[in-house]
Parts: structure tokens; sequence; C-alpha cells
């Protein structure tokens, strides 16, 4: 049989999967953004009638599912795996949604990068013939991340310029083996790279060289150009992450060009106070699953490049001193 | 289709290019805007202080006494606008101008409390409520000691 790889760590699938139905619910904050229309639902609050934030962000995340489940209409017994993934320890955003979707599920854990990396391994599994129908989705929620990454969120103290706002977001695609949608047609997993960024305030920059590392493999391997893309997107770089990003490729040899762009500067503008811009599993998910799919569906985008970023750091670690490892993940969607 | 032996493609820069790249790309703080506005709120804070301190002295209280109630009711104040969601603004805008005076050391504690509350009085409340004011406790608490010591043996 012959390998479904291409160089050195992409995957080419022969039956590409469809993205058979997409749903995003994010918070006030989100939905108040430049991108408030392209989202299937906006909360109007944070904790939305639950007890905490935690058990807020999980009914998101169930939300989500459910409503992916729903527009799509094929019933759950047709779907074989859950893949989903969240910031928070022990990812219980994701447990929690799975002991109520009650399918057999795989936890991921890529931080930000968690959309990316379902929409790869969920491929995978219906390309290899492991399943018909598979589920992903991932959250993140503003004040569930403040207080576990960094302080209470009513201390009174300023954030960094380079710093980025956790959106509060969850994003969930139906990928199916047939079926009417765009389709996933080739991913590229990442390598974890650090190069020795220890300010958890500047969170684009720990993440930057790996994103570019993945974009230079995917397009080596596949001999494509960023040409080839009408859009290549990263997950949640922010400003500060896409403009190092785009120097360390050019640097490299490749010129991004004008196609360059990144979730987390697209979710809010700069009237909303987000410094960087948007981060969180949520951002690229609720992108991806609004306004991507939208400018993909209407045909304004034929061929796209999702790049999830991911930060793999903890608190515990940097305070032993270690620096950020970073990762991105690649996805290519065609209409 | 499977194209073996291939790895080259690796981003071209170094760690330490990458570090002064990364000093070039981010924004840099915006230290005069913060000092200007940590003076001035930190300054009005401490003047609403000394306002209510001569408050009291009018009432009678001696000027120990007086200074003592002032303090109290400066953290009632910090307090308060913590718990009516205020006072974090306040510190957005103001940074060390509302830190640093003990209304900001209020805000710490009641911050953390709200934080917390919901994972149980004993273990949330009350395990993490100095988890942010801690540090300055430990190491002020521990600094007096020191300063006591010297001033005894100098005395």
């Amino acid at each position: 049989m012959d390998l479904k790889r291409m160089g050195n760590q992409t995957v080419v699938f022969a039956n590409p999967p469809v993205i058979l139905a997409s749903y995003s619910v994010v918070g006030p904050k989100e939905g108040q953004g430049p991108l408030g229309k392209t989202f299937s639902k906006v909360w109007n609050d944070q904790l939305h009638g639950e007890k905490s934030w935690e058990v807020a962000e999980s009914k998101m995340l169930q939300e989500a599912m459910q409503g992916v489940i729903d527009q799509a209409g094929i019933p759950k017994e047709q779907i074989d795996f859950m893949l989903a993934g969240d910031l928070l320890n022990q990812i219980i955003s994701s447990n929690f949604a799975a002991r109520q979707m009650a399918l057999p599920f795989i936890g991921l854990y890529g931080a930000c990068s968690t959309m990316a990396l379902s929409m790869a391994v969920g491929s995978m599994l219906i390309d290899g013939g492991f399943a018909r129908n598979v589920l992903v989705g991932v959250s993140s929620h503003h004040d569930t991340a403040e207080r576990q990454y960094r302080l209470p969120t009513e201390q009174g103290t300023q954030r960094a310029m380079s710093a980025q706002w956790t959106v509060t977001g969850a994003g969930s695609l139906l990928l199916g083996k047939s079926g009417t949608g765009p389709r996933i047609t080739s991913a590229t997993v990442g390598r974890v790279l650090d190069f020795a960024v220890t300010d958890v305030n500047n969170m684009g920059a720990a993440m930057a060289p790996g994103v570019s590392d993945t974009i230079l493999n995917h397009l080596h391997d596949l001999q494509l150009k960023p040409e080839d893309y009408d859009l290549i997107v990263s997950g949640d770089l922010g400003a500060v992450g896409l403009a190092l990003a785009g120097e360390v490729l050019k640097k490299s040899g490749l010129d991004m060009g004008t196609g360059f762009m990144d979730c987390g500067v697209m979710i809010f503008d700069a009237s909303q106070d987000a410094h960087a811009g948007g981060s969180g599993c949520g951002c690229s998910s609720v992108v991806f699953a609004g306004d991507i799919m939208q400018r993909i569906k209407v045909g304004e985008l034929r061929r796209v490049m999702l790049v999830g970023s991911g930060a793999l750091h903890s608190p515990t670690s940097s305070l032993q001193g270690e620096s950020i490892p970073g990762i991105g993940h690649a996805v290519v969607i065609e209409a | 289709m499977a194209n073996q032996t291939l790895r080259k493609p690796t981003i071209a820069v170094t760690p330490e290019q990458y570090k002064s790249l990364s000093q070039q790309f981010s924004p840099k703080p915006t230290i005069a805007k913060n000092v200007v506005r940590a003076f001035v709120v930190g300054g009005i804070i401490c003047a609403i202080g000394q306002v209510i301190i001569n408050l009291f002295a009018t009432i009678g209280l001696s000027r120990t006494e007086a200074t003592t109630a002032g303090t109290a009711t400066m953290i009632f104040i910090g307090a308060l606008l913590t718990g009516l969601g205020i006072y974090d603004e306040i510190g957005k805008f103001a940074g060390a101008g509302s830190i640093v005076p003990v209304t900001g050391f209020a805000n710490s504690i009641v911050s953390s409390a709200m934080e917390f509350k919901r994972e149980g009085y004993v273990l949330g409340v009350g395990a993490k409520l100095f988890t942010v004011a801690g540090p300055v406790l430990v190491y002020g608490i521990a600094t007096s000691i020191v300063v006591g010591f010297v001033y005894f043996f100098l005395h």
C-alpha cells in the first residue's frame, strides 16, 4: 500500500474528508468584534447562567457540537469519534462536554493549536478507514484561562502591549467520509520549536518559529508556493507573532505576500483593547467555523491553509525558568 | 508517492538572531504615559486618604488613631470598589498608581477571594486568599523583623 505521506511531515488524503457542517458560539466581546456577524451564536454574558466559568465553557463547547450535529442532520449513531481539546488543566471543558455527548472520545491537547490538530487527526481517522464521521471541536474562555494562567480577573493590573486576549468561544466541525462541502486535502503535523522566549506576555513571539517551520515544511513537502493559496491563516499569533513569522519566513526564503493573516488579528479591532489580538483554542476555531467557512462557501476562497499555533507552556514550567516551546499544525481546506 | 530521504527545511534564523528580531517587532511598553498616570492617580488616592485622616482628627481622634481609622477606611473603599468591579478598571488605567497604595493591597486580597469562592470557603477562599498579596506580606514582615533587630542593637 502506498504511503499517504509526502516529504518530511505532510500527509495527503487519498479521499479527502468533507466538512459537512460548522458551528461557532462566542462570548459578548467577540460578538461585538469585526467578525461578530459570522458566528452562529453570540452569548450575552460570560457566565450564561451557569455556576462557574468552567461550567459555562464546557456548555459552550456542547452547544457548538450539538449545533454542528443538528446542522448536518446526521444521526449520532453514525458519528464514530469525538475529538476535542481546550486550555484548562486535564482538558476539563472537553471531558465534561464528552460526558454529555456520549460518543467515543479522544481528548487532544495542542494548546491554542488544538483546532487544526483535531482536524488533522480527524481527517486521518476518516481517510484511514477508521471512521465514517468525526465530530471535532475546541473551546476557550477568557475568564477560565485568566485565573488558571494569570491573575484573578478583578485584580487591577495593566496588561503588556504584546499580550493577547483569550477568546471566549467554541467552534466545532463535523467531518465526513462523503457528502458535500469543502474538503480537507492535506495536513502537516508540526514540530515543537523553542527559541528561548520566556516572556509569558508575548506568546506570539513564542509560537512564531513553530508556525514558520510548519509552513516552510508544508510548502516544501508539497512543492508549493504561498501564492498557491488564497489564504494562509495562522491560529493566534497576534500582531507581534504574525509580523515575526513573516520576517522569519522571509529570511528563510519565503515571501508570504498579502495572503498571510492571523485569526487573532482578525477577531478583534483596535478599539476593543485586546492589545496584540485574540488567542486561545476558541480563536482559530470560531474564525474558521464562522468567517473562513462562509468565504469558502461563497467561492471567495478556494484553497486555504489553517496553521493552528500553540504555546506549550504552563505557569509551573514558566516559574521554574523554562522557556515557552511553540508548535504549529497545518491543515489545507479546498472548496 | 513517498519520497523518503528529505529533511532540510529549517528556518534560517538562529535563536540569537530571533531574540533581537523579537525585540524589534514587540511593541515597547508605554513607560512615559504609565508613569504620568501612576503619579496622578496614586497622588489622588493618597490625597483622599489624607482628607479622610484629617476629618477623623477634627472629630477628636488622636493623630495615631486618625491614621489607623483613615487606613482602615481606605482599605474598605478599595475592597468595595473591587467588589463593584470598578477597581480593575482603575488599575488598567493607573497601573502602579493604584497597586501601591493600601487600596491596591485590599484589591489583591478581595479579587482573590471573589475568584476562588467557587472552590469553597476552606480550600478556595481560605487557601487562595493571599495568592497575590502573600509575597508582599512575607517579605514585608521579614524585612520589618530584620530592621527591628538592627534598631534594637543600635539603641
